[in-house]
């Protein structure tokens, strides 16, 4: 009821209330997308520089220098510790904080309220320190790019005692702890967000939405909160645990180590402890990625598709089977640490299992694309290629999944062209799909739609041009983080795929600079959109344009059906809206 | 240059400004609106998807046939055979499953698209498809768990008791190997007894008694120093702390001491300690003993497809039987430089990229004479050799520095 006052009374607000210590969950979408943009951009230019570095080992480039600076980049050539460093924010800031924080904090933000048909989050105040602890990781994390010894350079992943020993390496001094502040930040962000997610779900449905009328997207935004919730907590003490090693002498990964000419006294830990801890967060992580990415394409295919999504049950039972069994195949990234063959037999065995309900994923895209009536939007094509990299990608998985044939293609380029893939690439288009879907909602303008396809072919060819050579790199045996192969000759053949990745993903990134000018243009100058501009069915669409408090102006909508009754015969349009009323006789949902 | 740059950067920017303006102006005189695609848009992008897939199994072929012959030589190993016939039989599932999905994805996005005319058709969902394609992906994934399966139950069991024992030890950035002699069991070891001479740390009755010598003579010297330093500064924080380390080493290796009058160790004296270049033999199984000595590595042999983990504290094995002479192999792939290499694969570093060791694979008979050649552990650690040896090392290091400046 208070919400509801609350709604009606239009209060003017302050600039800060309204654009930086907002509570409303619309505007907090837009400020975890822009952060995401401005981090994902480093991230970028990261990828940059150390790809020149693997073209053309050794050379000197004025962009180095322009970025690093002489000691860095001494006369414009990387440094290997550097080159490192690059490698580890660049993941770490994609995986979590573009991928995690950005896509997930975007989209569940923006559609779990209006989807669902609620006013707000469950709490607005734990949604905008969510927010607000994310952003401070974010700075936390930029400023360890900062830091006299360098930024965290140990890999995405950090493992002891490479992380744990300032002796070993540059980047494992202060750069490594600020790293851990930023990601203990990042996961009370994530926890906190996550909490709200699945609580405004479950409470503060309207009327009539029944979870089996809910949307893909709400499934899969539940799924990855539930997710985050059960896992993020592993990683936060796993990273705590790594503090303690590192600052307070303890033992927890350490032991028999004799580093710089020095016996340490710390026995009895275990590196391989921590690699647990990490992965039963981190293979979840990777399904907190897809899982929304999945959502938004979903909601995307069937709104342009005009046509139901194929089999909406048996998406749902793959998003929670997928949801499940993410939780039993961390061991997977370990077949190779000297862990048990027998436990090793178990975690390929849950693998594989994983391909089951992704198979069905894919088999349900392609079937409701067939017979449908298919508007190419930006969103739409995004989400199309969405499906090809799930694909893609997905299906190198098997392979690896696979322990005797992951012994020779584990730490190599196959596995950097299987996640970058099918977790990197699609989550990334997904996020595009969802951000030109959405913009409308988001920002009341329409973004252009031929500079859209320009963006997407662009980005979808170069994404493939980056990515698909990997694989033959990786089956040569190439390893991932390798500052240079030129130590090897038996890499040499490889010197020219690697100049054209590195093009296509210098092409690539100038692409997104179309993506970047399309966005502010459209927030500003773009056309005004209309109440339903793709014609969906969902209850964001019947909100006004104008954003308000509480999101609808008068009473809360009722639903009478699921969101996919799209070229319903016996309908006048090819959609009907979820708040309109079922005929006599007309069945709901799937039949 | 940079200004150039930023020209260019601005006059992107303009571009694309006037282009927008142009879409627009363009739509308003069709009497397009932005909220609908127009149907030539769709009918083109319908068509690029179609352009794209074409392209797109194109590179994948090109990329087979230019880097096809490139990838690894045929495995040198005997299970390295199996997990290729194993990866073949995998490619040919995943080669159907990609083609398969890929054309009807882009054969149905370039047929469908938007038409005014047409309705799309209101297919909500079909229990029998569902059926089959769960049942049939789960059968194929049946038929690979089981295929991979027994093959790595195949490759981590146990290896035979006559295989030739090796440690393969690494630390950042070298390998050091160790063979185990006569005996064909290596000697303990263990970090507190690493130094210069003895860079595995290998448990003598001698090293023990020269490590308890120096660790008592450097305590004195730390003693010493601690008396002169001034009272309650950060050195005498620093050198009680050191103090302290040399005490706990020394009472770990005085376990050792004792242990070492009930049952001596004997294992290590005949161990051999080889750097740069290992030789092992064909067809006879080599059972590898990783250890690390500051953070993790990995052994990364990719001809003979074979990998582990080098963890510091937790002792790690993989065995395998080469089948494939250095001498056949350069044979085989017609480059007379070819060579067997062990290469770490796990982030350890700055010079994680270079951090190898050359392995050559020859007749039992090359190998045992090769072998015959390297010194045994004792010859090299002796209490009374130990000093001459490290000034050896000195002068060595010193040539070294001279020749490269």
């Amino acid at each position: 009821m208070s919400t509801q006052a609350h709604a009606a009374e239009h209060h003017k607000e302050s600039f800060v209330s309204k654009y930086i210590f907002s509570q409303d969950h619309k505007m907090i979408a837009k400020q975890f997308l822009i952060t995401a943009m401005v981090m994902a951009t480093i991230a970028m230019i990261m990828s940059i520089l150390f790809r020149l570095q693997l073209a053309w080992p050794g050379e000197s480039f004025s962009a180095l220098s322009f970025f690093l600076g002489e000691k860095w980049a001494p006369d414009g050539v990387l440094d290997p510790n550097m080159y490192l460093a690059l490698v580890t924010i660049h993941g770490t800031i994609m995986v979590f904080f573009l991928l995690t924080g950005g896509l997930s904090g975007t989209f569940a933000n923006l559609l779990i309220p209006l989807q669902i048909g609620a006013r707000d989050m469950a709490s607005g105040f734990l949604n905008m320190l969510s927010y607000w602890l994310f952003f401070l990781s974010s700075a936390i994390m930029v400023a360890s790019l900062f830091v006299e010894s360098g930024p965290a350079a140990a890999g995405w992943t950090v493992y002891p005692p490479l992380s744990a020993l300032p002796q070993s390496m540059s980047g494992s001094g202060l750069g490594m702890t600020l790293w851990l502040v930023s990601m203990t930040v990042f996961i009370a962000s994530s926890l906190i967000g996550g909490l709200n997610y699945i609580v405004t779900v479950i409470n503060l449905r309207t009327k009539g939405m029944k979870m089996t009328r809910l949307p893909l997207t709400i499934w899969a935004l539940l799924t990855t909160a539930i997710l985050g919730l059960l896992s993020f907590p592993v990683l936060f003490s796993a990273a705590l645990l790594l503090l303690f090693d590192r600052s307070f002498g303890t033992a927890f990964y350490l032991s028999d180590i004799f580093v710089a000419g020095e016996a340490l006294t710390q026995t009895g830990g275990s590196p391989i402890l921590y690699q647990h801890l990490f992965w039963f967060l981190g293979h979840p992580e990777v399904y907190i990625i897809i899982l929304p990415a999945l959502g938004l394409t979903s909601e995307v295919i069937a709104t342009n598709a005009r046509k139901p999504i194929f089999g909406y049950r048996a998406m749902v039972g793959s998003i929670l089977a997928i949801g499940f069994l993410s939780f039993i195949v961390w061991g997977h990234h370990m077949f190779v640490t000297g862990m048990d063959p027998f436990i090793g037999s178990v975690f390929t065995f849950t693998t594989l299992l994983i391909a089951i309900p992704s198979a069905v994923k894919a088999f349900n895209y392609i079937s409701t694309l067939w017979k449908g009536n298919l508007k190419f939007t930006p969103a739409m094509m995004f989400s199309i290629a969405m499906v090809s990299t799930f694909i893609s990608g997905g299906l190198t998985g098997i392979i690896l999944a696979d322990a005797a044939l992951d012994i020779n293609l584990h730490d190599t380029y196959f596995v950097v062209a299987h996640f970058h893939i099918v977790m990197g690439l699609s989550a990334v288009l997904a996020m595009f799909a969802g951000v030109y879907h959405w913009f409308p909602k988001m920002y009341g303008r329409m973004m252009n739609m031929k500079l859209g396809h320009v963006h997407f072919w662009l980005t979808f060819v170069s994404g493939y041009g980056v990515f698909f050579p990997q694989h033959f790199m990786g089956l040569a045996g190439v390893p991932r983080r390798y500052y240079t192969n030129s130590e090897f000759p038996m890499f040499d053949v490889f010197i020219d795929l690697n100049v054209l990745v590195t093009i296509f993903a210098i092409v690539g990134s100038f692409a997104q600079l179309i993506f970047f000018f399309n966005f502010f243009y459209s927030v500003y100058r773009g056309p005004k959109a209309k109440q339903n501009p793709w014609g969906s069915n969902t209850l964001e669409w019947t909100t006004p344009v104008e954003h308000i408090h509480g999101n609808w102006p008068g009473k809360l909508p009722v639903v009478h059906r699921w969101a996919y009754d799209y070229s319903k015969p016996g309908k006048e349009n090819d959609f009907v809206p979820q708040t309109v009323p079922l005929e006599e006789g007309e069945i709901d949902g799937e039949h | 240059m940079s200004l150039l740059a930023i020209v260019l950067t601005i006059l992107g920017i303009v571009a694309l400004v006037q282009l927008v303006r142009v879409f627009e102006l363009g739509a308003k005189l069709r009497g397009n609106t932005q909220d609908s695609v127009d149907y030539n848009g769709n009918k083109l992008n319908g068509k690029l998807w179609l352009i794209f897939g074409v392209l797109y199994f194109a590179f994948f072929v090109w990329l087979v046939m230019e880097y096809g012959d490139k990838l690894l030589p045929v495995a040198a190993s005997e299970h390295g055979a199996v997990i290729d016939s194993l990866m073949n039989f995998n490619w040919v599932i995943l080669i159907i499953a990609f083609a398969g999905t890929h054309i009807l994805l882009f054969y149905f996005a370039s047929k469908y698209y938007w038409s005014p005319k047409r309705r799309a058709e209101f297919i909500t969902h079909n229990n029998k498809l569902e059926l089959i394609w769960t049942t049939l992906p789960a059968i194929v994934l049946a038929v690979i768990i089981i295929y991979g399966l027994t093959a790595w139950n195949n490759i981590t069991d146990e290896a035979p008791e006559e295989a030739v024992n090796v440690e393969i030890f690494s630390k950042q950035f070298g390998w050091t190997a160790r063979f185990a002699g006569t005996d064909n069991e290596l000697g303990e070891s263990n970090y507190n007894f690493i130094t210069g001479a003895n860079p595995l740390g290998v448990i003598t009755p001698e090293t023990i008694k020269s490590r308890i010598e120096d660790i008592k003579e450097d305590i004195e010297r730390i003693e010493g120093n601690l008396a002169n330093a001034p009272e309650g500064g950060l050195r005498e924080k620093e050198l009680s702390k050191e103090l302290d380390n040399k005490k706990r080493q020394l009472q770990t290796i005085r376990t050792y001491s004792r242990k070492n009058t009930v049952e001596p160790y004997r294992a290590g004296d005949d161990d051999k300690v080889v750097t740069g270049e290992i030789h092992i033999p064909v067809n006879k199984t080599v059972n590898m003993h990783f250890r690390s000595q500051d953070v993790i590595h990995s052994a990364y042999m990719p001809h003979f497809r074979a990998q582990m983990n080098c963890v510091p504290g937790t002792p790690t094995r993989f065995h395998f039987t080469p089948t494939i002479t250095t001498k056949e192999m350069r044979a085989k792939t017609g480059n007379e430089e070819f060579d067997y290499v062990l290469f770490c694969n796990k982030i350890c570093g700055a010079a994680h990229y270079n951090m190898q060791m050359t392995i050559i694979v020859e007749s039992e008979e090359d190998y045992e004479s090769w072998l015959a050649e390297q010194n045994t552990f004792t010859s090299v650690e002796t209490a009374e050799n130990r000093s001459v040896n490290e000034e050896i090392e000195v002068e060595k290091e010193n040539n070294d520095l001279a020749t490269t400046k």
